[in-house]
């Protein structure tokens, strides 16, 4: 057994040590762990998203307290009880609507950044995929929580979205029931949402973030210039004194003052939204309870999956099911589409730069389009769109294959 | 030592085995948990007196949750759609132009499903144009559910249905039902 000083006092530095290696732990999570020098305020979003996904959690948890899964009680449990009855009730409401919003913004940051500094490259393939897997769990997350208050909204994208399962001509209309746990999104469905938005899903968040930040480990964070040095090396200069010519900072406490420093901007337009302009976030259609006889005039998601809505829209159900898988599987190849060994910012890598900025463009017009009714031009803009999407990922590896070695 | 490692297999083997197979049953167990209810499936059943309906004017039941829509066919309805088959296939039969319809008494009716069998918005109905409009995506159907612009990849389906007298019971499967089916007018909804 390990040697336990019986003098240290209960709770006293030593005592912790002793039995938790706190000095260890805060060294190599924290104080000796290296983040490059040559790195912008974009490096911020990361932390910037956990602490968005940090107070998603704290005000789900205070909504949760006073919301009904029933299809009965849900509308007002959120509309009447929630609003107007429960002290500050409107509050977690509207942080809740507002981070569910502006984290997929920042989500869009985040993984922009990761492709126009080549961050996904070899060594850290890993970094990207589990990014990736974190998009698909925030966006089910989102869609999940969108069912709850239970509005026409909430029903016919319930309805919509759960047909997407059929699978077009497969037909399978057993599976889409299974789904729903009833021939329409009915109480099964809302429970069964619940269980997902509140439960399974952020426990499934919880610990891809956790592989994320492992990920990241062994390649170390990507810098400004996709420079390659020796991070050993560095972190010795640092810890000897030379921090002016070290290319490493550690992570605390200098890499997160300087997150804390954009952290503090963002959080100030975050509650400038909130408290002037959480309208944004909720959608007026959303104010009708769940009528099952009833379409709304024009049903559309929140403006973060428009882009691949509009690649689903101006196709036959089954090319549009098959573009819409293709949109949203896609990126999870992006490493390996990229044939190019250069790890570097794409301004530096020709037709990249390009591609870069078409694809960035491309989607930017696709999520107007989705929003805009299916008709006359906007409908041709909108197919123009979703090829040179399609287009653009096919002619990945070819532009990069014949990209010069930097 | 050879034998050893044998044990040992062995013990691994039968861990890993029978915990595949405690997985398995838990897995279809969840399966199972997420089936709908005997209930849900239970209230499948809705009966429609056919005699209250008027010609051209779109009433809108309920059947498993779903809308269903019912509209009655006029003369000039049916006129329209002798002379739209015609035009199509060149020849005019019965079994043909009224394919999608029903027969209950004397009279001609529509009745579908209302959801558009693109992704299941519900589509509106035009009485002066005879035409539904699904908003949603923009798909349009004639007054006989038949698709006349896309993204919808068929007609709007026809529910499993029983003629009984003047009623209609929906959910159950008559002959008439079941020659759709096998005619290829409409699908298992």
């Amino acid at each position: 057994m390990a040697h336990f000083d019986e003098n240290a006092k209960p709770f006293s530095h030593k005592w912790m040590n002793e039995r938790l290696a706190v000095d260890t732990l805060k060294r190599v999570l924290s104080t000796e762990y290296w983040i490059p020098k040559n790195i912008n305020f974009l490096w911020a979003m990361g932390m910037v998203l956990a602490a968005t996904f940090g107070v998603l959690l704290i005000s789900g948890i205070f909504l949760l307290m006073y919301y009904q899964p029933n299809t009965h009680l849900a509308f007002d449990s959120v509309n009447y009880t929630i609003m107007s009855e429960v002290g500050y009730g409107w509050l977690w409401r509207h942080v809740h609507a507002v981070g569910a919003s502006v984290v997929f913004l920042i989500i869009y940051i985040h993984m922009f950044t990761g492709i126009y500094y080549g961050s996904y490259k070899r060594g850290r393939e890993l970094i990207w995929l589990s990014g990736m897997l974190l998009f698909v769990l925030f966006s089910a997350e989102a869609f999940s929580g969108y069912m709850l208050p239970w509005g026409q909204m909430s029903y016919w994208a319930g309805m919509v979205i759960t047909n997407l399962f059929s699978g077009g001509s497969l037909h399978a209309n057993g599976l889409v029931e299974w789904i729903r746990g009833d021939y329409v999104p009915g109480q099964a469905f809302l429970n069964r949402f619940f269980m997902l938005h509140v439960l399974l899903v952020p426990l499934a968040i919880i610990g891809v973030i956790v592989l994320h930040f492992g990920t990241l480990r062994i390649p170390h964070v990507n810098n400004q210039e996709g420079e390659e040095f020796d991070f050993e090396e560095s972190a010795e200069m640092y810890k000897a004194g030379d921090v002016k010519h070290s290319k490493v900072i550690p992570f605390s406490p200098v890499f997160l003052s300087k997150d804390i420093f954009v952290m503090g901007i963002y959080f100030i337009i975050f509650f400038y939204l909130v408290f002037y302009h959480f309208e944004f976030a909720m959608d007026p259609v959303n104010f009708d309870p769940a009528n099952g006889l009833k379409t709304p005039t024009h049903i559309y998601p929140e403006w973060y999956f428009l882009w691949s809505y509009e690649i689903l829209r101006p196709f036959s159900t089954n090319v549009g099911l098959i573009a819409f898988a293709f949109a949203q599987m896609i990126f999870f190849f992006l490493p390996f589409l990229d044939r190019s060994p250069n790890v570097a910012p794409a301004k530096r890598r020709g037709l990249f730069n390009l591609w870069f900025w078409a694809l960035l463009i491309d989607m930017i017009v696709l999520t107007f389009m989705g929003k805009l009714p299916p008709e006359g031009i906007w409908s041709t803009v909108g197919f123009v769109a979703a090829l040179t999407f399609i287009g653009l990922w096919i002619l990945l590896p070819i532009i990069t294959i014949k990209e010069k070695k930097l | 030592m050879a034998n050893d490692t044998k044990r040992r297999d062995f013990m691994g083997m039968a861990l890993g085995g029978f915990t595949a197979l405690g997985g398995l049953g838990a897995l279809y167990a969840m399966k199972r948990t997420w089936d709908p209810l005997p209930s849900v499936k239970a209230a499948g059943f809705t009966t429609l007196d056919m005699t209250i309906y008027k010609e051209n004017e779109l009433a809108v039941e309920k059947w498993r949750g779903k809308p269903i829509f019912v509209l009655k066919q006029s003369k000039e309805m049916l006129d329209t759609e002798n002379k739209n088959m015609s035009l199509l296939t060149g020849k005019t039969t019965e079994a043909m132009d009224k394919k999608r319809l029903i027969k209950v008494g004397d009279a001609y009716y529509m009745v579908c499903v209302g959801l558009c069998t693109h992704l299941g918005c519900i589509p509106g109905y035009t009485p002066e144009d005879k035409s539904f409009l699904c908003a949603c995506h923009g798909g349009m159907y004639d007054d006989t559910g038949m698709v006349t612009k896309s993204p919808p990849p068929r007609g709007l389906d026809i529910p499993p249905f029983k003629i009984d007298g003047t009623k209609l019971v929906l959910g159950e499967e008559g002959p008439e039902y079941k020659k759709m089916l096998a005619d290829g007018i409409t699908m298992p909804v």
